[in-house]
């Protein structure tokens, strides 16, 4: 690992401060940062350690939303009360991500901080216009079963690799970010990005910006929402697809829904057509069957994830299926 | 207080309310350098130009209590707690599998949680309590764990097993092992390329039925 300076920051101040300066990366769980820096992929010269600063509460504000601090563990949130009552997508997408030990460590910024898995994007000998701008795509033309099938274009197809990130954005969640001109709301479907002709930006975050935590209005989901995930084996892999379904039902019809996909683009992809498409309409297979043929409109596989085209819409209608409780 | 803070917390940004002037006259000298020369020192680093002059530099002061014994160390921030476990405090039980977070080998309990030591910086972790497989026995009594792995022989090669033991005891403390389901899915951070899986859940089961303090 390239030799860097470590220094911690004692407030929010300190740290927004040492971040404007190039070459300054944040650290707080550090378990995909370190991971990058051991395979030489991210050089910071200084780590800035913000463990110390005090966001890691999760509490409801003054006007009723969640609000989760950004350095709140992915354990603690998966397993917090109010979490588990108002927003159980949430921690259901939490506990199916990583592994108990990584859960422990990651916090809620650095989980939407993560960087793709791409395995042309950690291999420095190969090709990455995400690593490195301009030296091409190793996964168009190579082996991209874990790959995207929504919003590419040729210079990028990767996934990103969260799952709590799609949670969050069927959940119209917001992202509080703090940087030297003060603090600014992105809400969370326009926090990542997709690779455009700039695959090295994940996401809209500015330099020198801080995210600070993210809050989640009320809504009428808790009783039905479900987070299915599709992986190769059944614990502790990426997904191949995974399926954040969130509805409202009464007596039988669907009022509102909410839905979202993992492992298919470079950002949490929200399902906005096939949403609609739910609303009025009974809450039964049909109506999900319905809803996951439009939500694959537009969808493109590569060589090695045509898998993804029959994979995306039978999870959308299994997951649907399991939020209304017809499983 | 706020010294052993700041004795414990290396590289707390200084200038701030939190930190004594006490304290800023006690750390000044090295923190000054270290303030002041990283660039010059990771230059003369990339430059081989003294590399041990450098990395004089480079080193911070660490606290970590280990098992219940009090280290203080110097690394450098590159360190990473499983290194200095290893190498520096020679305590090879925890193991170094894939050093990527991928594999559960190197599972320590930092303040009472399971996590991977392979991920975590040295520096990040001082002044905070670690366990590991050698903290858990008691003298020549070996902890319930260690006994229900042998008991069902949980492990052929032996090499995730300090790993293994280490998550399922979390696992219990946890509350996450009141199933065999359930076990299998918060052990699956721990990989054994030998597949002793069925024992090593039933090592765990036999220990939270036994109800013992683990």
């Amino acid at each position: 690992m390239k030799p860097f300076q470590y220094t911690r920051a004692v407030t929010q101040q300190s740290a927004v401060e040492a971040i404007a300066k190039p070459g300054t990366k944040i650290i707080a769980g550090g378990t995909n940062l370190v991971d990058l820096m051991k395979r030489g992929v991210a050089t910071p010269d200084k780590l800035v350690d913000i463990n110390n600063l005090p966001l890691k509460s999760i509490s409801i504000n003054k006007l009723g939303h969640l609000h989760i601090g950004a350095l709140a563990l992915n354990s603690t949130v998966s397993e917090s009360a109010l979490v588990l009552e108002q927003q159980p997508l949430l921690a259901m997408a939490l506990k199916a991500g990583a592994s108990p030990q990584l859960r422990n460590m990651a916090t809620v910024g650095g989980n939407m901080m993560q960087r793709t898995r791409c395995a042309y994007f950690y291999d420095t000998t190969m090709p990455c216009n995400k690593r490195m701008p301009g030296s091409g795509c190793g996964a168009i033309g190579g082996y991209n079963r874990m790959h995207a099938i929504f919003g590419t274009t040729d210079k990028c197809i990767a996934v990103h690799p969260s799952d709590m990130c799609v949670a969050l954005a069927a959940l119209d969640a917001h992202v509080i970010v703090s940087s030297r001109k003060g603090e600014r709301v992105i809400p969370f479907t326009d926090f990542h990005r997709l690779p455009g002709d700039n695959p090295e930006k994940d996401n809209t975050l500015a330099d020198g910006e801080l995210i600070t935590g993210v809050t989640i209005s009320h809504n009428n989901f808790a009783k039905n929402s479900y987070y299915l995930k599709i992986r190769d084996r059944q614990s502790y892999a990426f997904a191949l697809v995974s399926v954040a379904a969130a509805l409202e039902i009464d007596g039988g019809t669907i009022k509102a829904a909410r839905l979202a996909m993992g492992g298919v683009a470079h950002k949490p992809w929200r399902l906005y057509d096939a949403e609609k498409a739910l609303v009025g309409k009974p809450a039964n297979e049909d109506s999900f069957k319905l809803a996951a043929q439009i939500a694959m409109q537009g969808a493109k596989a590569y060589e090695n994830n045509q898998f993804k085209l029959k994979l995306g819409p039978a999870a959308i209608t299994e997951a649907l299926k399991h939020a209304a409780g017809i499983v | 207080m706020e010294d052993e803070r700041a004795d414990i917390l290396p590289g707390a940004d200084t200038g701030t309310s939190e930190n004594s002037r006490r304290n800023f006259l006690k750390q000044s000298t090295l923190l000054t350098a270290i303030a002041l020369t990283p660039a010059t020192a990771v230059k003369a680093a990339e430059a081989r130009a003294d590399e041990k002059f450098a990395e004089a530099f480079e080193k911070m002061p660490v606290k970590l209590e280990v098992n219940g014994t009090m280290h203080n160390l110097s690394v450098e921030p590159r360190a990473t707690l499983l290194d200095i476990l290893r190498e520096q405090l020679d305590l090879t039980g925890t193991k170094k599998g894939c050093d990527h977070g991928q594999c559960g080998a190197c599972t320590v309990h930092v303040d009472g949680r399971r996590v991977n030591s392979c991920l975590t910086l040295g520096v990040m972790a001082s002044g905070k309590k670690i366990t590991t497989i050698e903290g858990l026995a008691k003298g020549d009594e070996l902890h319930p764990m260690q006994e229900a792995f042998i008991k069902h022989d949980g492990f052929q090669c032996g090499y995730c097993t300090p790993g293994q033991i280490m998550s399922a005891v979390a696992c219990i403390r946890e509350g996450h092992a009141n199933s065999e389901m359930e076990i299998r899915e918060y052990m699956s951070g721990n990989i054994c390329r030998c597949g002793a899986y069925p024992n090593i859940v039933n090592a765990i089961q036999e220990v939270k039925e036994g109800g013992l303090q683990v």
